[in-house]
């Protein structure tokens, strides 16, 4: 935010140049990933077993879900902090249908509608009201979504979701030893990469990212691009809050918190600018699976959640210090153009 | 164009009083026990935390920062000082206050560094130490609480004290307020932030340490955090180490209801001590209405909304009437 913005243009690098620019920092989030990896088998003899390792895979992906859909927002430019609030609002209302109506599919459709509306509705107060930034009307609606699920929900939770047995599977059920649920995940993703990277939708979304009115002027729909950038955005949510409740199975008013930091750090780890226009779906994958990995290698040695915090978040400074001392490096040592 | 600007400023602050006495109208109406010297005393003491973080956060805005690593700063501060009163090594309320403040401003200056040095963005760099700090928290305590009987009592009497029938906390808000106004507008320092937030380039070319200005914005939200964090635990008589949770926001929709913009260079320290009470006062009133609790969070969302909403209408409508006048 207190970045000169305007200069932006001048910055650009020949494609070359910027794919192994690109290209370099994802090689580091792999070695990243490997010493993850390294850690995790030093630590405990069962890290790689199949049946833990898909737990704890599967556990961290109800987030990563939203790491995907937070890197299109990040890649506008905007940020979206509603996505916690999105999914305990559509897992609250799951619950609520389901107990009133027995079906487990109508709570189902219920969740993936709701967080679809509620997408739309930041996008569309996002597109009516243009002059405001994603931050304030999200941050807004955060507190309004997980606000009517306290209303809702109270200080009790709802439960039961997991005796209909097709819905247990949905995050529970398992191909061989892999959960449906990472399949799941993976297809999702291939989706998310194909359309950002190979669209012409992608391309609008990084013109917009890193020149709006440039990209206005060029006779891109920001608005439209807006709207249906947040509207996955809430889409994904209801899916998280689908597999959520699936693999709980009740839900309290305070699931979801914290939500859209962790998927917010996952983007700006896989190299994601805030800024808007610059970073790759691939770079996303990889740091949802460091974070991942990591957390799910110090629960396997019982480490406290408070010092997985300190961890993370003392990461997560040093990653992206680290991105900017590089590229400060490198304008220093590049010859003046 | 600059007697413009500050007649729109002005219209929002003088809004924002509208709705505030409107609120308190109402309430008052419902519910006579409202507007007494005790409850007025007691919803600003409650709320001293916020409302006083508020202005904090008023500076890193302006700069077109944010921080949303307060809260733990808060709970770090109030929970180092509360364990060295019960290991005997603070014996005095002022050396506990004292202390939680440098710790505040130490933890400040980090993220300051962080940001004005490593060229990080605000939001991810005080994301991290949103962790960072509240991880050291539950370590440092060791997962526990910090109890009434491990605290200093001459502490504890000074914090749920009064002076002229009013809370100390309160003055020490009130003290801040004053001082933060003074800063902002008479002084070289406020002029040079406000000049940093609404064009960063042109502050450079004149010269203005940007850098500088950012540390030690930075550092003094920090020390507010850490004062605040002595308040806390004082005014609750212990230490948790998951006091102040998601204050952060509270503080931002503070700053967002009182006029201040996320992206720099615009907002007043009136503007957010309104846009603080606001949020007091509907929390409070909800109970005294009568009304559930539980719609408290979507009530303030609904009102942050509304308060950006309403702020962008009356800007188009300001800028298409001054184009009619000059169309004239």
């Amino acid at each position: 935010m207190s970045e000169v913005r305007p200069k932006r243009i001048l910055d650009a690098t020949p494609p070359g140049d910027l794919k192994t620019r690109v290209m370099r920092w994802e090689f580091l989030l792999l070695a990243l990933l490997l010493g993850v990896i390294v850690l995790g088998v030093n630590l405990h003899h069962n890290f790689l077993a199949p049946n833990h390792l898909f737990n704890g895979i599967s556990v961290f992906l109800v987030r990563g879900l939203i790491a995907l859909s937070m890197a299109y927002c990040l890649l506008l430019g905007e940020i979206d902090l509603s996505v916690g609030a999105i999914v305990v609002l559509a897992a609250t209302l799951l619950g609520v249908v389901f107990n009133a109506t027995g079906s487990a599919l109508l709570g189902l459709l219920t969740a993936l509608a709701v967080g679809l509306l509620c997408g739309a509705l930041n996008g569309l107060i996002l597109v009516k009201f243009r002059e405001l930034p994603a931050m304030i009307v999200t941050l807004g609606t955060m507190i309004l979504f997980r606000g009517l699920s306290e209303r809702i929900l109270g200080p009790a939770n709802i439960g039961g979701m997991r005796e209909v047995t097709w819905f247990a599977n949905l995050y529970h059920g398992r191909l061989g030893p892999v959960p449906y649920f990472v399949i799941f995940f993976f297809v999702l993703a291939g989706i998310f990469w194909f359309v950002m990277h190979k669209t012409t939708f992608g391309r609008h979304m990084f013109a917009i990212g890193a020149n709006r009115t440039a990209a206005e002027y060029a006779g891109i729909n920001v608005g439209k691009t807006r709207l249906i950038v947040f509207s996955i955005s809430g889409l994904i949510c209801g899916i998280s809050a689908v597999f959520f409740s699936s693999w709980v199975g009740s839900v309290r008013s305070d699931v979801g918190l914290g939500y859209e930091i962790e998927a917010i750090a996952m983007c700006v780890l896989g190299g994601m600018s805030t800024a808007g226009g610059k970073g790759t779906l691939p770079g996303v994958l990889i740091a949802v699976f460091i974070i991942g990995l990591l957390r799910y290698a110090l629960s396997l040695v019982n480490v406290n959640p408070e010092t997985v915090r300190i961890i993370l978040g003392a990461l997560l400074i040093t990653v992206v210090t680290m991105q900017n001392v590089r590229r400060f490096v490198r304008k220093k040592t590049a010859p003046a153009n | 164009m600059k007697a413009h600007l500050r007649k729109l400023v002005s219209r929002r602050e003088f809004s924002l009083l509208l709705v505030l006495v409107a609120v308190g109208a109402i309430v008052q109406w419902q519910n006579p026990a409202f507007l007494t010297m005790g409850q007025i005393d007691s919803i600003l003491r409650n709320y001293s935390f916020m409302i006083m973080l508020a202005t904090g956060m008023l500076m890193v805005l302006l700069l077109g920062g944010i921080d949303i690593s307060v809260g733990s700063t808060l709970a770090l501060s109030g929970m180092a000082s509360a364990l060295l009163m019960r290991d005997g090594i603070i014996t005095s309320g002022l050396t506990a206050y004292l202390f939680s403040v440098a710790v505040g401003a130490v933890c400040g200056l980090l993220v300051g560094l962080v940001i004005a040095k490593g060229k990080v963005l605000p939001i991810i760099a005080s994301l991290g130490f949103m962790y960072v700090f509240r991880g050291m928290t539950f370590f440092i305590s060791d997962n526990q609480w910090v109890g009434t009987r491990f605290l200093v009592p001459e502490y504890l009497d000074f914090s749920r004290g009064s002076t002229l029938g009013i809370s100390n906390l309160v003055w020490i808000v009130l003290a801040v307020y004053i001082l933060v106004f003074i800063v902002l507008r008479w002084t070289k320092l406020g002029r040079q932030i406000y000049a940093v937030g609404s064009n960063p380039e042109a502050a450079l070319v004149s010269g203005i340490r940007i850098d500088r200005i950012k540390l030690i914005v930075y550092t003094f939200n920090g020390a507010l955090a850490g004062l605040a964090g002595a308040m806390f635990v004082g005014s609750f008589a212990s230490a948790m180490n998951n006091s102040a949770m998601g204050m952060e926001l509270d503080i931002i929709a503070a700053c967002v209801i009182g006029g201040v913009s996320l992206g720099g260079g615009q907002g007043s320290v009136p503007g957010v001590l309104l846009g603080g009470l606001l949020i007091a006062v509907l929390a409070r009133s909800l109970s005294l209405m009568g009304i559930d609790q539980f719609w408290q969070q979507a009530l303030l969302g609904s009102v942050i909304l509304l308060a950006v909403i309403s702020n962008v209408i009356m800007t188009r409508h300001a800028a298409r009437r001054s184009l009619e006048r000059r169309e004239i």
